[in-house]
């Protein structure tokens, strides 16, 4: 028979948490009973993190070489490296375990042109993978969230709007921004396409357990911050290394006052830090959230019991710490090639700024940001393409106008986003403020080929990476808020929204 | 299934920059089919060729250099492969011939993917990695994964230790299908679901 425990050593004390017994992952009943067979005599505690108990909730059993093999309870499947898996899984034979739990949702290459046709992609040769990944969704009877479905838009906004998404899920994606839906306390991280073919196949995936690392940001955020800048300002103060690899706990008083969708946000730029995933405590703002969208046994006690027990106990230790004084942070926006280039967006380029992120971005060290002519403008993503986010620049560009040299976009998340956003009239705003107004998906969060901003175009951008070509050749991103967007887009330079003059009265 | 992978020597390119992502590894542009193959021409075409739409070689980059002609070791800095989850990165370094990848740290979805396609990644300090890159080219290269050590050819007291988890060691060293271990574990896997599907009947109904 084998005991786990978990050894946490500090000076002067040793503290043993009990984590399995007889194979199963142990409860506190379960303590109790090993305690009384076994006669415990060492200080045995039961202090684990919320990620303990999501792993030990899926662990099937212990694989060779301290590897753990996983129950995966939702697949999510792009067009863009999902029906490369699904080609991968025909090829060698295998099907799909449980269809039920896999979703095919198109949204990487997909037009976002208004009016788009059904195959219609944004890039030359993407059309096949629209149609590949269609026709082996439907032989391998997987659900299929199709380019002209209702529900249609990208994967980390249409799980939580589907309830595909749930507390204490596991669920997986070939795709980085996985991480996002740990917001409503699910185990949910980024694989690879072989890992998906792995997880159809088997239903279940071989891991082994990361680090922990916690983040605590003590609120309340300052006036005209949101989740973007908290995240930007943890990258650029801990470098885009920082998250070690690590499963990430977001806690504290700021996490607890977000919305659900700014956790999102927040959860989201979690890969740009290097973490292994992220993840909040479900509250009750996650439960209502999974009310309003229908999800009808959300106060089932027995649901209600599993969720409230997702939390880390108080004794739980972390292998990094990090804290976080939200009021300190001001706005953000990068300035180099990686999320770490970030700076609050009064400052100046640092002086031991990278010579290839400056000169990429034509910038010299020392240069104010502000003040920079920008030539486009896109507001979109996973990170921030949803209703609060298209509200929150909406309200800077009502009565405001792009100026001609500024090219500026708009595609909202998924479709249920742009229906909101078109019942509150917030289309109008932004077509009448000079922006496009696209059909969901990705868009120009990153570039796949076709048609983009020219080389050397400075653009403002809602998305999460500032990668050299990411949004085209050539093409210098500076990643911040929706807010800072809408205002740099409407000053034609890089600017705060405190900046700008009152809007003059535009005739209706 | 990936070749075994024991030990090997080659030439070193060293790309010494922090942060290479996937996007440079493989533009999305160059990723043209649903398809594992076809990516090697690709492989950071953004750097490699004069212009994004030519295939015309950039004298400066570091794989157009005749004295890193034939390589199969890259050498790089912090964060390795981190962004785009896309394992085309890695087929796209496969196929032009990479077997080694050696860094101060590695994106960790990419690290995955190169297990699961018979690369070896290698971490080591940075010190250490600096102190590789600093050779004068062609810098030969040899590792080896059943002793977990490194050492650059022509440097005699150079060898170094590094580490690998015990499973991805044994996956790279036995070139072995995980979709079969796995399906070979069907009883445990079966037993979980039967006791799950009381204790959490709404993951068994889908959204």
């Amino acid at each position: 028979m084998r005991i786990d425990f978990q050894a946490t050593v500090s000076p002067g004390r040793t503290r043993l948490a009990l984590m399995s017994w007889r194979g199963r992952a142990v409860d506190r009943d379960l303590y109790l009973t090993a305690k009384k067979i076994y006669h415990l005599r060492l200080e045995v505690v039961l202090s684990k993190t919320l990620f303990d108990k999501l792993w030990h909730a899926h662990r099937i059993c212990a694989v060779e070489d301290g590897a753990d093999l996983l129950a995966i309870d939702r697949l999510l499947l792009h067009e863009r490296t999902g029906g490369v898996a699904l080609k991968s899984l025909a090829e060698n034979g295998y099907t799909v375990r449980d269809p039920s739990r896999v979703y095919a949702i198109m949204d990487h290459i997909v037009s976002f042109r208004s009016g788009r046709k059904r195959n219609e992609a944004r890039s030359p040769g993407g059309e096949a993978f629209i149609t590949e990944t269609r026709e082996m969704a439907i032989d391998a009877g997987i659900h299929l969230i199709d380019t002209d479905h209702d529900e249609q838009g990208i994967v980390h906004v249409v799980a939580p709007e589907r309830g595909i998404v749930q507390p204490g899920f596991s669920i997986v994606c070939p795709d980085s921004h996985t991480c996002t839906l740990g917001a409503f306390g699910a185990l949910a991280w980024g694989i690879g396409s072989s890992e998906a073919e792995h997880v159809m196949a088997t239903g279940v995936l071989r891991a082994t357990k990361p680090p922990q690392m916690r983040i605590t940001i003590h609120g309340p955020l300052a006036e005209g911050c949101s989740a973007k800048d908290v995240a930007l300002h943890l990258i650029a103060e801990h470098g885009a290394a920082g998250g070690k690899r690590c499963a990430i706990e977001f806690c504290g008083s700021a996490v607890n006052d977000l919305s659900i969708e700014g956790r999102l946000t927040l959860c989201n730029m979690a890969v740009e830090f290097a973490a292994y995933s992220a993840v909040i405590a479900p509250d009750e703002k996650v439960f209502s959230h999974m009310r309003q969208h229908g999800l009808e046994h959300v106060d089932h006690p027995l649901a209600q019991a599993h969720w409230h027990a997702l939390r880390t106990e108080q004794d739980a230790s972390f292998d990094h710490e990090i804290e976080i004084h939200a009021q300190e942070i001001t706005p953000q926006i990068s300035w180099g090639t990686s999320p770490e280039q970030s700076i609050p967006l009064a400052g100046t380029v640092p002086q031991d700024g990278a010579s290839q992120a400056l000169q990429y971005m034509g910038l010299k060290r020392g240069q104010p940001l502000r003040g920079l002519r920008v030539d486009g403008a896109f507001i979109g993503s996973c990170t921030n393409g949803r209703l609060s986010d298209l509200e929150q620049a909406a309200s800077i560009l009502k009565g405001r106008k792009v100026p001609a040299h500024v090219r500026a976009v708009c595609v909202p998340g998924s479709k249920s986003v742009r229906r909101q956003a078109e019942a509150m009239g917030l289309d109008l705003v932004f077509k009448q403020a000079g922006f496009e107004w696209g059909e969901p998906g990705c868009a120009m969060c990153f570039y796949a080929g076709g048609e983009t901003f020219p080389p050397q175009a400075r653009v403002v951008s809602s998305t999460n990476r500032n990668f050299e070509g990411r949004q085209g050749p050539g093409v210098r991103t500076h990643i911040t808020s929706p807010a800072v967007v809408a205002a740099c887009a409407v000053a034609g330079e890089i600017c705060a929204p405190v900046d700008l003059r009152m809007p003059e009265k535009v005739s209706a | 299934m990936p070749e075994p992978f024991i030990c090997h020597q080659g030439i070193a390119a060293i790309l010494m920059r922090d942060n290479v992502d996937t996007d440079q590894i493989i533009p999305s542009r160059e990723m043209k089919s649903v398809s594992r193959s076809g990516l090697g021409e690709g492989l950071f075409a953004g750097w490699r060729y004069t212009r994004p739409d030519s295939r015309q070689p950039e004298p400066g980059f570091v794989l157009n250099q005749p004295e890193n002609a034939g390589a199969s070791i890259l050498v790089s800095g912090e964060n390795f492969g981190c962004g785009s989850s896309r394992e085309h990165a890695v087929w796209a370094l496969q196929e032009f011939g990479f077997r080694v990848v050696i860094a101060k740290s590695f994106g960790e979805i990419f690290h995955g993917n190169c297990i699961r396609n018979g690369i070896l990644p290698v971490s080591l300090p940075a010190a250490t990695v600096d102190a590789i890159a600093d050779g004068r080219p062609p810098i030969r290269v040899k590792v080896s994964l059943e002793t977990q050590t490194l050492s650059v050819s022509d440097k005699p007291g150079s060898e170094v230790p590094f580490e690998l988890g015990a499973y991805p060691k044994r996956l790279l060293l036995e070139g072995l299908d995980p979709i079969a271990l796995t399906l070979s574990k069907q009883s445990e896997i079966e037993s979980y679901l039967r006791q799950d599907a009381e204790s959490r009947p709404w993951v068994y109904s889908a959204a």
